[in-house]
């Protein structure tokens, strides 16, 4: 009996904790409200399958104990049955995926309007770049990097002379505005991830990696380091502003160009 | 009936099947030292992984006690806490669960199972436990060489696992953690050819495929997935020891470390992670496949009903197995990988739900209409469904390619894994001792420690890492040694975590209780008999428990029937052993 009851209760307070739980995603920042929209269709599938399994095993429990004299039905198959449960179980996963895969096409569909923003990863530190005056970023190379040049920039390409070059400090993104984010490191894997816009991707040396979004709030917003990059991988966090259009225009003035950067008082960080 | 493989194979013959030559001990050390015989074997395995998993035990114990309370033991600092995780995870993945359920299980079980007198090459799983051990022992060293063991997460990423950010980095660490997997997969491959030629070859008369019982068809599917899996771990790690050792670059590019240009370059990171996965997905069934199987006849064997739909479960193992094999990349979907395989990795992801669920309605239904008995192994094997299912089903939010992107890294994830291969593997783990323990000891276990040590682990471990999973949905990443000031670590979730802890040690504190249990129960057990569950499975039909070297005694048995004849209708009673020829055969043999 008394398992009986624990499995009923099993069931039920795990939906209640889920139903009463004080702790639930952050307040959402960006445009992937899509994906927690298929958090949520997966939560009521999932909760209602582990409901029902969890109480059918406790009625069984309940209906067919051992007492003496009792014995087992013999039924080895039941095709059809079998079959049944195999199709409904095809449908709800099948409702689980379109919709995921339909948002994973739009996750990975960067908008033709998007503005470049590069973050750049080191142990344990975050950096920024936006494209200058000519909207365009300029080639780099990890080989590249050294103290006057932390992010490794080419100083023989004339298209990143302008780039702006935030090292260490707060990057602010304009709201409404799709962004894509260019992720980059120079040592070993991190991961940008700010729990507000939904999105993270781990950064890899030797390569580019990327993702998109449109914040859709104003606030100031922490980004946490999602893949461990060696002892200081808690301590790796930084800060994104999205802010008013004007506000981001204001902010952009104060900020250094790549040349500025190499030609004056250099703002290293490492 | 049903055409099931149970239907009398008229043309077997009577046991004619003579002696086959062993190497039998001549010496205590032969006996029990260096041994050759399956079952010694598998006692070695057990114990060397049960006492490697309780090391892994009290660092989770570490782990939870700077997690519950930040700050609060000084002694552990945030090389040791990456240490304690990495040490941790790698121990209770590969040196705990895959030794016991293969080494383990499989070296006791498969023999007995199936009829045969040993393992076809004894002394190549003798040097399998060895190796085992050295595996163990050198993993073990990083404890005490100079820099500790290595802190690089129990995925050993590259380039962080062999630079010097990562505790034990650039010592010897990491080098005794590579060259113990190697040591680890050599010595599985001699075991595990011996498994799966074992099962092709050694079966007793009569014992058909379809007819194995499905704890054998567990394990063997896990075997030879893990004898196609483990090499690419084997490669990758080489691989990295060539990296840190002869300054190759497989995978380093071109790396700044610390403000230092390094002489690497061209490599790539990413693909040790695809070998690394090509190997880790295939490992969560290759620890799941056997539980799967043995839970199968825990509760076949306890409901007293034939297990539902055979067939169906042994072609679910097999397809699980196979697919596991192309679902690797759904560990990677936010690595930086072609986003575009996210498609092909999701939708494989999620086809393999359905067999697995298949499996989980054959449980249930086999609890249905049965007579059920509340044994411990019962009691394990219902905690096993339910943890497996939760866990299972929060499987398919990562599996789904756009969810996981939140999810992925956070303590979700954590939450996951440890509820469908931690948990619901342990339990049917525990289950199985209670289950076979008379078999090995000629005693039962206690009942009433027993009960106890279920409840605590039961309810103890799904309040664990139930709530676990809200952590990671508010935001909380992964293997942080502490989350300090943050939106996603708000003033509730500290008190979550501090519930956590204490949840962790008294289930941990409950371990005691069971391993005082296999110990007194030695000596003040209930004596037993030969079959005290009254199962049908051939290794409750030999001639004396604990079975002796050989097993059989002078015949080898001849199975007649499938391994679920339980309350067949017009038996006199409600278990027919898989040996036991029909009546009306018996009686054609008693007129001749
Ligand atoms: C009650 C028992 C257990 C407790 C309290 C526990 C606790 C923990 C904790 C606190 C972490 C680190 C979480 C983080 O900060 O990222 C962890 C990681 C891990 N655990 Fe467990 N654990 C337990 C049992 C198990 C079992 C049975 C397994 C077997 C599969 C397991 C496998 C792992 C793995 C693979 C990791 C990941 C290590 C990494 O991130 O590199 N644990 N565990
Ligand atoms: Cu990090
Ligand atoms: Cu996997």
């Amino acid at each position: 009996m008394a398992v009986v009851l624990i499995l009923v209760l099993v069931a039920f307070a795990s939906v209640l904790f889920h139903l009463l739980s004080p702790w639930w995603w952050t307040p959402i920042a960006s445009n992937w409200h899509y994906i927690d929209n298929t958090i949520i269709i997966t939560f009521w599938i999932t909760g209602f399958v582990f409901t029902a399994v969890v109480l059918f095993v406790a009625y069984c429990v309940f209906r067919f104990r051992h007492k003496p004299g009792n014995r087992a039905h013999y039924e080895p198959e039941n095709r059809k049955l079998e079959f049944w449960l195999a199709t409904v179980t095809t449908i709800g996963v099948v409702a689980m995926l379109a919709p995921g895969l339909f948002v994973w096409n739009q996750f990975v569909t960067v908008p033709s309007d998007a503005t470049e923003v590069e973050v750049v990863g080191q142990q344990w530190l975050w950096s920024y770049r936006l494209p200058g005056a000519n909207g365009k970023l300029g080639t780099s190379e990890t080989r590249d990097v050294s103290t006057e040049n932390p992010l490794g920039l080419n100083k023989n390409d004339a298209a990143g002379l302008d780039d702006i070059i935030i090292s260490g400090g707060e990057l602010h993104v304009p709201v409404g505005k799709p962004v894509k984010m260019l992720l980059r490191s120079i040592d070993v894997l991190h991961d940008f991830y700010v729990p507000e816009f939904r999105a993270k991707m781990d950064m890899v040396p030797g390569m580019v990696t990327y993702f998109w979004f449109t914040p859709t709030r104003t606030g100031t917003f922490e980004v946490l380091c999602a893949e461990l990059c060696g002892v200081g991988h808690p301590q790796m966090r930084g800060t994104v502003v999205v802010d008013t259009e004007a506000d981001y225009q204001n902010w952009l003035q104060q900020q250094q160009t790549f040349t500025q950067m190499m030609a004056g008082e250099v703002q290293t960080t490492n | 009936m049903v055409n099931i493989p149970s239907s009398i194979d008229d043309t077997v013959p009577a046991a004619e099947v003579e002696d086959v030559e062993l190497y039998h001990p001549h010496s205590w050390w032969t006996t029990y030292v260096f041994s050759q015989d399956a079952k010694v074997i598998a006692i070695q395995y057990s114990l060397t992984a049960i006492s490697i998993g309780l090391v892994a035990l009290v660092l989770s114990w570490l782990m939870r006690l700077q997690l519950g309370f930040p700050g609060y033991f000084t002694f552990i600092d945030a090389d040791r806490y990456y240490q304690f995780i990495t040490m941790h995870g790698m121990i209770m993945v590969i040196y705990l669960l895959t030794a016991l359920f293969l080494g383990g299980f499989g070296n006791y079980l498969i023999p007995l199972m199936l009829g045969a007198r040993d393992m076809v090459f004894p002394y190549a799983n003798m040097l399998s436990y060895w190796l085992y051990l050295l595996a163990v022992l050198v993993l073990a060293a990083g404890f005490f060489v100079p820099g500790g063991p290595t802190g690089a997460g129990w995925t050993l990423y590259p380039p962080q696992a062999i630079l010097s950010g990562t505790p034990g980095g650039q010592s010897g660490g990491i080098i005794l953690m590579l060259v113990s997997l190697i040591l680890f997969i050599i010595g599985f491959t001699m075991g595990g050819l011996n498994y799966v030629v074992t099962v092709l070859q050694g079966r007793a008369r009569g014992m058909t495929l379809m007819r194995m019982p499905l704890t054998i068809w567990g394990i063997f599917t896990a075997t030879v997935m893990a004898l196609l899996a483990f090499p690419a771990l084997f490669v990758a790690s080489v691989m990295m020891l060539f990296d840190l050792v002869l300054g190759t670059s497989f995978f380093m590019p071109a790396i700044v470390e610390m403000g230092t240009q390094l002489q690497h370059g061209g490599g790539s990171p990413i693909l040790f992670q695809h070998l690394f996965w090509f190997f880790g997905h295939p490992e969560v069934y290759i620890v799941a496949l056997p539980a799967f199987g043995i839970v199968s006849d825990l509760i076949s064997t306890h409901a007293r009903k034939n297990i539902f739909g055979y067939r169906m479960m042994v072609w679910a193992i097999v397809i699980i197995g196979a697919l596991s094999f192309i679902v690797w990349a759904h560990h990677m979907y936010v690595s930086g990988m072609n986003p575009n395989f996210g498609f092909f990795f999701a939708t494989t992801t999620l086809i393999i739900a359905v067999p697995t669920a298949i499996k989980v309605y054959n449980w249930v239904l086999t609890l249905w209409r049965g007579d059920i008995h509340l044994t411990i192994p019962m009691l394990f094997a219902l905690g096993f469904i339910v943890t497996f299912v939760n866990g299972g089903l929060t499987g398919l939010f990562l599996g789904n390619v756009v969810v996981d992107v939140p999810l992925s890294d956070t303590m979700f994830v954590v939450a996951h894994f440890h509820m469908v291969m931690g948990v619901a593997p342990i339990m049917v783990i525990f289950g199985a001792i209670y289950h076979w323990y008379p078999k090995i000891t000629g005693r039962m276990l206690d009942e009433i420690m027993g009960r106890i040590h279920f409840w605590v682990t039961f309810l103890g471990a799904y309040l664990i890492f139930f709530p676990m999973h809200y952590l990671g949905l508010l935001g909380a990443p992964r293997r942080y040694y502490e989350l300090g000031e943050s939106a996603v670590n708000p003033p509730s979730a500290h008190d979550l975590n501090v519930f956590i802890t204490l949840m962790a040690l008294t289930v941990g504190a409950a371990q005691m209780l069971f391993l005082f249990n296999l110990v007194w129960s030695l000596r003040h057990g209930k004596e037993a008999g030969g079959n005290p569950w009254r199962a049908t499975t051939l290794e409750w039909q030999t001639p004396t428990t604990p079975p002796p070297h050989g097993n059989w005694g002078k015949e080898l048995p001849v199975v007649y029937r499938w391994a679920y004849d339980y309350s067949v209708p017009g038996a006199p009673q409600d278990f027919i052993p898989q040996n036991q020829p029909n009546p009306d055969r018996l009686s054609m043999e008693n007129a001749s």
